[in-house]
């Protein structure tokens, strides 16, 4: 069958068997930095278009449909508009850390890329701290928002990057917990371990009622950091006008505009690995003829469904719900979301410990 | 792909940021206009520097943060092995997290979780 495993299989071993192994190796190097350029490019168009289809579909309005068939070209179009705009640094502005802000945040986003597997066997780099690289890695992101608000000495855009700060930190907390009570179950930090313990069923259905708890908290936790909307503070266009990077302009504000799409698809990926199986199909136990006719439905296919599908949640929240105020945001997260999810993590060790999961 | 892919991301994502704003350099012919390096606050002049001094609260909130945040990586390394441990680790877990939260009642005793 072809798969992406045994594409990538059979370029690594025709690149061995056509060149010597640092120019093999120097190849593959160009070809994955190749792929991640490609992918960040084809996530960025792919998923601006999504969220402005989504929210006109939900408004009752059509949405971008004049580019291209449907509107499918609007992204392209934009991102010409904005490749042709001039990128003003304001004069009172720290000139370094304004221009090195959104490289940092591409940077972050970038790397995150790593450890995702897209199929089977079809991922950058398998390492054994999996998720632990992927929640610390993405909380550094943090860095570069700051730097861009900090850094344009505008009022708005340090009100906007504070909020910010103080969200994603808040958030990383209930996130972080929820995501160490699906490690608990599979008692492993590698998301291939952790994917390949979904085999008979995945984790949300298995784990019990901790497993959906830990899953409602991931996701609101998620949607709070990466700054959308109920909880998209650091940017509420209505008070701050566009937040931490109300200064910035042309393609810098392009790259910023993409790491924020491309951050949900690396945290709503996060949450396909953890709990709804990453890119393992639909199994149920022993049902194994139900489980064959599943696993002729490739495995990127489970996966790039399975994101989406949470993408969709997440937009679907922001039409859903009126924007909170700071205080309320802050409330959420300390006063229900942390206790809860801290009783919910040792809830779900003592079912890990009983065995009373699937 | 051991560790060295990620210095290939680093790469990638340093030449992707830096082509994209190299192109835009080399499309755009700029124009000098005084106007144009002021900070926008909406057509207001602005007032003064924003890098003064800020509401405490978020400072509060960063610092309750750090605490839970290393509380976070201590629980990482024993969430790997209690399946394995079994009933201790659970009891001394539940010890460290009582002791952590008595800290977060005290704080949240003294209104620093109150927004000012």
């Amino acid at each position: 069958m072809l798969s992406l495993e045994s594409i990538t299989n059979s370029i690594h071993a025709w690149l061995n068997n056509t060149f010597n192994p640092t120019l093999a190796l120097l190849l593959e190097f160009v070809i994955v930095g190749t792929c991640a350029i490609g992918l960040f490019t084809v996530l960025g168009l792919v998923l601006v278009l999504m969220e402005r289809k989504v929210s006109a579909y939900m408004q009752i309005r059509l949405g971008p449909n004049r580019v291209g068939y449907g509107g499918s070209m609007q992204t392209l179009a934009d991102t010409l508009k904005l490749a042709v705009k001039e990128g003003l640094t304001p004069d009172g502005a720290d000139k370094f850390l304004f221009n090195l802000a959104p490289f940092i945040v591409i940077i972050i986003s970038m790397l995150i890329l790593a450890p995702i597997p897209f199929a089977k066997g079809f991922q950058i780099w398998d390492m054994n701290i999996g998720v632990l690289y992927v929640s610390a890695v993405s909380s550094v992101s943090v860095i570069g928002i700051l730097m861009a608000g900090w850094a344009s000495n505008n009022k708005y855009s340090l009100l906007g990057a504070m909020r910010s700060g103080a969200q994603i930190v808040s958030y990383e907390l209930s996130a972080g917990l929820s995501i160490l009570s699906i490690i608990v179950l599979t008692g492993s930090l590698k998301i291939s371990d952790i994917i390949a313990s979904q085999e008979n069923g995945w984790w949300i259905f298995k784990g019990h009622i901790p497993a959906v708890i830990a899953f409602v908290i991931f996701i609101i936790a998620v949607t709070a950091e990466t700054n959308r909307a109920p909880f998209d503070l650091a940017e509420a266009e209505s008070e701050l006008t566009a937040g931490f990077h109300t200064e910035y302009s042309g393609m810098k504000f392009a790259l910023f505009f993409l790491a924020e799409y491309v951050n949900i698809f690396i945290a709503c990926s996060l949450g396909a690995i953890l709990f709804l199986g990453g890119w393992m199909p639909l199994h149920i136990g022993n049902w194994s003829g139900f489980n064959h006719i599943m696993d002729f439905i490739p495995s990127s296919i489970w996966f790039i469904s399975k994101v989406f599908f949470l993408i969709f949640v997440i937009m679907w929240f922001r039409w859903t719900f009126p924007r909170l105020r700071v205080d309320q945001l802050l409330n959420l997260e300390w006063k229900y979301l942390l206790p809860i999810s801290m009783f919910n993590l040792l809830l779900m060790t003592l079912v890990a410990i009983m065995g009373w999961h699937f | 792909m051991g560790a060295s892919s990620l210095i290939v991301l680093i790469i990638a994502a340093i030449a992707f940021s830096a082509g994209g704003i190299a192109v835009a350099k080399i499309l755009v012919k700029g124009t000098k206009n005084p106007q144009k390096g002021q900070a926008y606050e909406c057509g207001i002049p602005t007032a003064g520097s924003s890098w003064n001094q800020f509401n405490i609260g978020y400072y509060l909130f960063a610092l309750i943060f750090l605490i839970f945040d290393v509380e976070l990586i201590f629980l990482y390394p024993w969430a790997v092995v209690v399946k394995k441990v079994g009933m201790g680790a659970l009891v001394e877990i539940i010890i460290f997290l009582f002791i952590l939260f008595m800290g977060f009642l005290y704080a949240h005793k003294k209104g620093a979780l109150k927004w000012m």
